[in-house]
């Protein structure tokens, strides 16, 4: 019963969100429904192209599971953006310079990865218990620190050889790259990682005294004081697991997606990892179907620019008016409780 | 005339309001009586527009009254003065009385105005104060005046006595009669059934979201008790508790800063000993209990828990030795609203194991539960539960072996029979040799359950006395900063 009026908001959200979309469409001048079609047909039409999907999905997801974790210690950690690239830095860095092959240099990288993350959002986690800084200043701040510096070693330190281009490094070297399967750029370690994550980040906020204490300081931070929980260690060790995700799913794209540091490696799936957990309500469970809608989207869009000449940025329009109603349904069903309309 | 038709308002599966009617003549000092959660407030929230009933009418002076707009409720002269009154308080007190006024505000003409009603209340408020430097008590009387300049013909007061000194008390009793004599229709809504018979000429008692009778005044307490609990609570007795060493000593205390400061504050507890705090909000006890408590550091002195010194030490120290803090405000401070009781009480036992036993820890609150008599299950949340069993939670949270318990306003907003409850467990931890210090705004309390009282005034010590030679008039003047006799 609980469950099901909850998900009213989601189900009116997403009818909501169609219809306007389809609005959007027919305004583009492009026929809707076939339009939305080739977007499904784009995404999960053949192997490859479900293989893209489910490559989006896993940073996406990874990123949105450490959100959860921040979101619900009531962390406004916006800098997930920059504890992506920061991840990807990180390792990029451990791909360059670990001699080996991949079973050795693979994890080393994925581990370096999430520290780098890590460290990065502990930065921010730091500079709001003692510095004063709100976290959302403090995490954008570091999220241009972040991308301001992975462009620097793409274009000083880590230029290609003869060539300083902002288009990336050299790319790693073969035997470090996530292995794929099939012929297509599907990495099963990838969507295991993800799968395995969901499960912990589900684990831990369920049955562990951690995420009792993450509520708890996410809800009332004076009253978790009282009763016991160490405040800041709690925000701390929260913004670095979140963080440490946010690094995860950023060496996922550096060894499995994109092989090589590019500026733009995050693509700002930071920022949509914030309307995923924002549409999932904090609830871990939902972060999986609604990180898979939203890479179905991404990676369907592409072909209304091929086939239909619009502007693949219509999927980043279809997923902005998506959230926006699932905020404005949630907002009108919240005033309406109290009885004020 | 007043009248109130079939008030029905439903929360989820809770009917805080069934089927109210109710009358009320002009000129009247009319109670609306009841236990906490009887459905007063959100009967006055439905007449001053802040809640929509289900079902049901109001009719002014034979006008029907729209229901669900503050605003509308306020245009047909209904207005109502909240618990805590809803001043800005960085505006200035005229800022304060012109809010709300439609179309051009001449000023001097509201100062006129302003002027005149305080004068004719006797109420003696500088328009050009900020309402942050106004006590709560002129807060009041400032959106008295407010409601009054807007024409209001009904004023709905909400609890208003707690908080506010005994003169002040005084006072507003006898700008209310004023009004009454006037014309006015003042609705008085109110748990303490002293005041109730002081004030009022009828009383119309609330249990369960229903009218269970109405009585004019003055008419037999146990009467109404009755009427408000359906049997008759009797107060418990204070057991005789043999007096112990120093459990907690205090020497030369300077701490806080601002209003909040206290300085040059000494004093003993004994365990066993109940100590209580009294003096107007804001004169220094909660500050002494924060410190007392660990949470605010000492600036100069000395606190000894047990011989011990400890201050200096964190919040953690304190709590290893034998200290425990009941702030006032119950969600605000002291639970977690969204968590469960099961998880609260999984917090509070500080277990040292990482994964949490769900099922142990629901039988615990099941335990805690029954023994505490608190309404609700081991998944009902914290915010979900009334005020009364938020306190008996908090009272279920507190650790078994306790030197010192501290306590701000213990029972604060609760009815008799939950209050008496508080207070049959609180005093039962004596026997153990718990030594309790307490805060509270009530002076009954003070005299009624303290071995001794502290009496402070402007951050500093103004009288220790024993409780035997008190009356709660003797205090209510200490309280106001005059040491006589």
């Amino acid at each position: 019963m609980k469950r099901a009026l909850r998900a009213v908001p989601a189900v009116w959200s997403v009818l909501a969100a169609l219809v306007v979309s389809v609005g959007l469409l027919a305004l583009a001048g492009a026929p809707p429904f076939e339009a939305l079609v080739l977007v499904l047909d784009g995404a999960v039409g053949d192997g490859g192209r479900m293989a893209d999907t489910l490559m989006s999905w896993v940073p996406l997801t990874l990123a949105s599971a450490g959100l959860v974790v921040t979101f619900v210690a009531g962390l406004w950690n916006i800098g997930v953006e920059g504890q992506v690239i920061a991840g990807a830095i990180g390792a990029t860095w451990a791909a360059r310079t670990i001699p080996g092959d991949g079973l050795v240099v693979i994890p080393a990288a994925l581990a370096v990865g999430v520290v780098a993350g890590a460290v990065w959002a502990l930065a921010a986690g730091v500079l709001k218990t003692r510095g004063g800084v709100n976290e959302i200043f403090g995490g954008l701040g570091l999220g241009f620190v972040a991308q301001s510096v992975a462009t620097y070693l793409i274009i000083g330190p880590w230029k290609r050889a003869g060539i300083a281009s902002t288009s990336g490094t050299e790319p790693f070297r073969e035997e470090v790259w996530l292995p794929t399967v099939g012929g297509t750029r599907l990495s099963p370690v990838a969507v295991l990682l993800a799968v395995a994550v969901i499960f912990l980040v589900w684990a831990l906020l369920r049955g562990t005294r951690f995420g009792l204490r993450l509520k708890a300081v996410g809800a009332n931070p004076a009253s978790a004081r009282l009763l016991g929980v160490p405040t800041e260690a709690t925000v701390l060790r929260a913004f670095a697991l979140g963080g440490g995700l946010a690094g995860l799913a950023g060496a996922v794209l550096a060894t499995g997606i994109q092989h090589k540091l590019v500026p733009a490696i995050a693509g700002g799936r930071g920022f949509l990892a914030i309307l995923v957990v924002l549409l999932a309500a904090y609830r871990i469970v939902w972060v999986a179907p609604i990180a898979l809608f939203f890479a179905i989207l991404s990676v369907g869009s592409a072909q209304l620019q091929l086939r239909l000449d619009l502007d693949s940025s219509i999927g980043g329009v279809l997923q902005g008016i998506l959230v926006l109603f699932v905020i404005l349904i949630g907002g009108w069903q919240a005033l309406y409780r109290r009885g004020e309309p | 005339m007043l009248e109130l038709r079939g008030i029905t308002k439903r929360f989820g599966s809770v009917v805080a309001n069934d089927g109210i009617d109710l009358d009320v003549p002009p000129g009247s000092l009319h109670a609306v009586l009841g236990e906490n959660g009887a459905g007063k407030s959100t009967l006055m929230k439905i007449l001053s527009g802040f809640l929509s009933p289900d079902a049901g009418r109001i009719r002014l002076d034979g006008r029907e009254v729209p229901t669900g707009s503050p605003r509308a409720a306020l245009q047909a002269g209904i207005g109502m003065l909240h618990q805590d009154p809803l001043v800005c308080l960085p505006f200035t007190a005229l800022d304060n009385f012109v809010l709300g006024r439609r179309g051009r505000i001449d000023r001097a003409a509201a100062r006129r105005e302003f002027g005149e009603l305080c004068a004719r209340l006797d109420f003696d408020i500088d328009p050009d104060v900020r309402a942050r430097a106004l006590s709560v008590g002129e807060r009041q009387q400032l959106e008295i005046v407010r409601l009054l300049s807007l024409g209001v013909k009904v004023l709905i007061l909400d609890e208003p006595t707690s908080g506010i000194s005994s003169e002040q008390r005084t006072k507003l009793f006898a700008a209310l009669r004023t009004l009454a004599a006037d014309g006015l229709i003042v609705l008085f809504v109110s748990h303490k059934l002293e005041e109730v018979e002081e004030l009022c000429d009828r009383v119309t008692v609330i249990r369960s979201g229903k009218v269970v009778g109405e009585r004019t005044l003055p008419c037999p307490a146990d009467e109404l008790v009755e009427l408000m609990f359906g049997e008759v609570v009797v107060s418990s007795e204070r057991p005789v508790v043999e007096i112990g060493s120093p459990a907690l000593r205090v020497g030369g205390l300077a701490a806080g800063g601002g209003r909040q400061r206290i300085a040059d504050v000494s004093m003993e507890v004994r365990a066993g000993e109940v100590v209580g705090l009294a003096g107007l909000e804001g004169s220094g006890q909660r500050t002494l209990l924060r410190v007392l408590a660990g949470l605010e550091p000492v600036r100069s002195g000395t606190v000894e828990i047990a011989g011990r010194r400890v201050d200096g030490s964190s919040y953690e120290h304190f709590v290893a030795a034998g200290v425990h803090y009941l702030p006032a405000g119950r969600l605000e401070e002291g639970l977690v609203p969204g968590l469960t009781i099961a998880e609260h009480l999984t917090l509070a036992a500080r277990l040292p194991e990482w994964v949490v036993d769900w099922e142990a820890a629901r039988i615990r609150a099941e335990e805690a539960i029954e023994h505490f008599r608190i309404k609700g299950g081991p998944d009902t949340p914290a915010d979900a539960l009334s005020g009364g069993n938020q306190q008996r939670l908090l009272l279920a949270m507190m650790p078994k072996d306790l030197r010192v318990l501290l306590m701000e306003h213990p029972t604060r907003g609760l009815d008799i029979e939950s209050a008496d409850y508080v207070w049959s467990r609180l005093l039962a931890r004596r026997e153990s040799g718990t030594a309790i210090v307490f805060s509270s705004a009530d002076l009954d309390e003070l005299v009624g359950y303290a071995d001794r009282v502290v009496v402070f005034f402007s951050g500093r010590v103004l009288a220790d006395l024993a409780a035997a030679e008190l009356t709660a008039d003797r205090l209510g003047t200490l309280i106001g900063g005059k040491v006589a006799s």
